[in-house]
């Protein structure tokens, strides 16, 4: 008898539940890698990502060589990782003198690569050059403001990709109740022209305005870099479509002949189909008052006497 | 959800993501500084986040020990997923017969009092209620067979329940696969299921058994594979054979002289093997050993055989034998036995 030894209870279900395919989706984990060749400020710009995501996010700081994820071979390594850290976004970065300080930021699904966009990062500032109030620090983990400004993201193809993809990359965890009084950082990214964002992190100061809304005020924080499309590769039509289902596309099934009343409630209707008085059974038959029975008897009686007046006869 | 402003530009609001997008802004000519720049994005991030602020802040909420909580509407902005969407498992044979015939799951106790003791036992794991190990004296019944061992029988038969269980529990496993819902921590041993209809497991092929099938059919082709498309990931065929080695060209002076070496070796080889005269003692030892002991043999057969064997039989068999110690004498002698087959 074949035994299939699989984790039944305890911490290991739990592990391995956690990573299987849910209904509703909670926040994306993200891979943070580099190849063969980086430079300064491409370890700074990977290092301060990963600070931003620090509960969601794995970092991984060994050269990876055979990882090219433009090429049709060069995704296995990642796939790999993808599934064993069960990360869905990884944001690869590499330096080479065609292209300098690259980031190629991508998504997968179901463990295989479903969209890439490839940046280039320039004029990039990390957070200890900025001076602010520490009390305004945002704390690790909150829900951040997202703000994406310029006709670019509307027009232009690529920029409209990455503003998805960095939607993905910086809004924290899927939550249902949010408390106001954690809200405090905020993430601010303007299209300069057809190929160039500045993307830049601010903490939120808010201030008493005569309503229930407060004043908000951005002051720089964080990173700030300037980010120049290079490539990008777009999900094809079929993989898109499936990742794309959500649950609630199953339309409900309207149950028929139920409405509802403000002042009633619910509704029912019934239809009664017509009655064949004549064909139904009637109950309670006693044996002895059934029709067949009766004639049944009649019929015996009389041929048991038609058949003794033939013997008297003969 | 589009919020409307004072200047007539719409700027669209996901309050479930709190995003905020400004499609009409756009620069027409650049700030000359950077500092210009940063300026005019903050001034214009600082609108949007005032208007997400805006309808967030005046949303109904309740009072929690931190803060006012607030529950945020599903977000408008449609984001892929990151893995499949989960098929529905398919009942299981119980459960489709539960269904049928109005079978409701009753709760049931971790304690039973157990009669025999007088005390509260669990109902499963150690130290159970009904338990088959506790039962001191089974009582004969008139079918029982007089050499059956009750307990072990009673043993044989939890067994084979269990067994029988299990099999159950492989038959649901292997329906929902086929459907292609397998319960979540079940996925990776799947390949383990047998999927024909017999007994037998299947042969995981290791990685290296892998490489070499594929070094195989390498060299299999015209050119030993070197110019074979190789697949995202492979490794080069490693290489198979013996590996040469040769003598160093200078050779230094305190090793010796090593060329000198092998071509002794290998002219000895030679002579040895194509002289007559020279004796190969080991090998003429085993020779005498051999002979020896068939010919101890042979005796012992005969002695033991002279019975049961029939007059026919035994004198060809002694004719055989001899031939087999005469190099050229065996040869005839076979002939002549195969023709007394013949004749027979």
């Amino acid at each position: 008898m074949m035994k299939v030894h699989t984790p039944k209870k305890g911490k290991a279900k739990r592990a391995l539940e956690k990573r299987a395919p849910k209904l509703v989706e909670t926040g994306k984990k993200t891979l943070i890698l580099q190849g063969t060749k980086t430079s300064g400020t491409l370890n700074a710009v990977l290092t301060e990502i990963y600070h931003l995501k620090k509960g969601e996010a794995v970092r991984y700081t060994r050269k990876n060589e055979n990882i090219r994820p433009f090429e049709s071979g060069g995704e296995t390594s990642l796939e790999f990782f993808s599934l064993k850290t069960d990360c869905s976004i990884f944001v690869y970065g590499t330096h080479s003198k065609k292209r300098p300080d690259n980031l190629v930021i991508g998504r997968m699904y179901d463990h295989h690569i479903y969209d890439l966009v490839e940046v280039g990062v320039e004029n990039f500032k990390s957070m200890e050059s900025f001076n602010y109030d520490k009390k305004l620090a945002p704390r690790v983990g909150s829900k951040p403001f997202i703000a994406f400004i310029g006709e670019g993201f509307e027009n232009v193809d690529e920029l409209k990709h990455l503003k998805e993809v960095l939607l993905d990359l910086l809004k924290g965890e899927v939550v249902e109740n949010l408390n106001l009084a954690g809200l405090d950082h905020a993430y601010v990214c303007t299209a300069i022209s057809s190929n160039r964002v500045y993307l830049t992190h601010c903490a939120l100061r808010l201030k008493k305005s005569g309503t229930v809304v407060p004043r908000m005020e951005l002051v720089e924080v964080g990173p700030s870099m300037d980010l120049v499309v290079r490539r990008h590769r777009l999900p094809n039509e079929g993989l898109r479509k499936e990742a794309m289902k959500t649950a609630k596309d199953q339309p409900k099934k309207k149950i028929k002949n139920v409405s509802s009343d403000a002042v009633q409630g619910t509704i029912g209707r019934i239809y009664i189909p017509d009655q064949k008085v004549g064909d139904m059974a009637l109950p309670n038959k006693a044996k002895g008052v059934k029709r067949e029975r009766r004639e049944a008897k009649k019929k015996e009686a009389s041929e048991r006497a038609s058949k003794k007046q033939k013997e008297e006869s003969e | 959800m589009a919020m409307e402003m004072e200047n007539q530009k719409p700027i669209q609001v996901d309050l479930g993501h709190l995003l905020a997008f400004n499609p009409f802004h756009n620069f027409p000519s650049l700030p000359t500084s950077r500092d210009e720049l940063v300026k005019e994005c903050l001034e214009e991030g600082t609108k949007l986040v005032q208007a997400v602020a805006d309808s967030l802040f005046n949303l109904p909420s309740t009072e929690d020990v931190d803060g006012p909580l607030v529950k945020l509407p599903p977000p408008t902005t449609k984001l892929p997923r990151e893995k499949h969407l989960p098929k529905p498992k398919p009942p299981t044979k119980w459960e489709e017969f539960a269904k049928k015939k109005g079978i409701k799951n009753r709760k049931k106790d971790k304690v039973v009092w157990d009669e025999q003791t007088g005390t509260w036992k669990r109902r499963f794991g150690y130290d159970r209620v009904n338990d088959d190990k506790d039962v001191p004296i089974i009582d004969a019944k008139m079918t029982d067979e007089p050499g059956e061992d009750p307990f072990a029988k009673r043993k044989d038969d939890k067994k084979k329940r269990v067994e029988k269980q299990e099999k159950n529990r492989l038959q649901n496993l292997k329906q929902a696969a086929k459907v292609g819902a397998l319960p979540s921590h079940i996925q990776l041993a799947a390949t383990a299921l047998p999927i024909t209809g017999t007994q037998a497991p299947a042969k995981k092929v290791t990685k290296d058994e892998l490489g070499n099938v594929a070094g195989m059919a390498a060299t299999s082709t015209a050119s030993g594979g070197k110019f074979d498309r190789k697949l995202p990931g492979e490794k080069p065929a490693k290489k198979q054979g013996k590996h040469r080695k040769f003598l160093p060209v200078v050779e230094g002076s305190g090793i010796g002289s090593r060329e000198k070496e092998q071509n002794d070796n290998v002219l000895n080889k030679l002579i040895s093997k194509h002289s007559h005269e020279i004796l190969n003692v080991g090998k003429a030892v085993t020779m005498y050993n051999v002979k020896k002991e068939k010919k101890y043999r042979n005796k012992r057969d005969q002695e033991g055989k002279s019975s049961s064997s029939s007059s026919k039989l035994k004198p060809k068999k002694q004719i055989n034998k001899k031939s087999a110690k005469k190099g050229p004498g065996s040869a005839k002698k076979g002939s002549s036995s195969s023709k007394k087959g013949k004749a027979k």
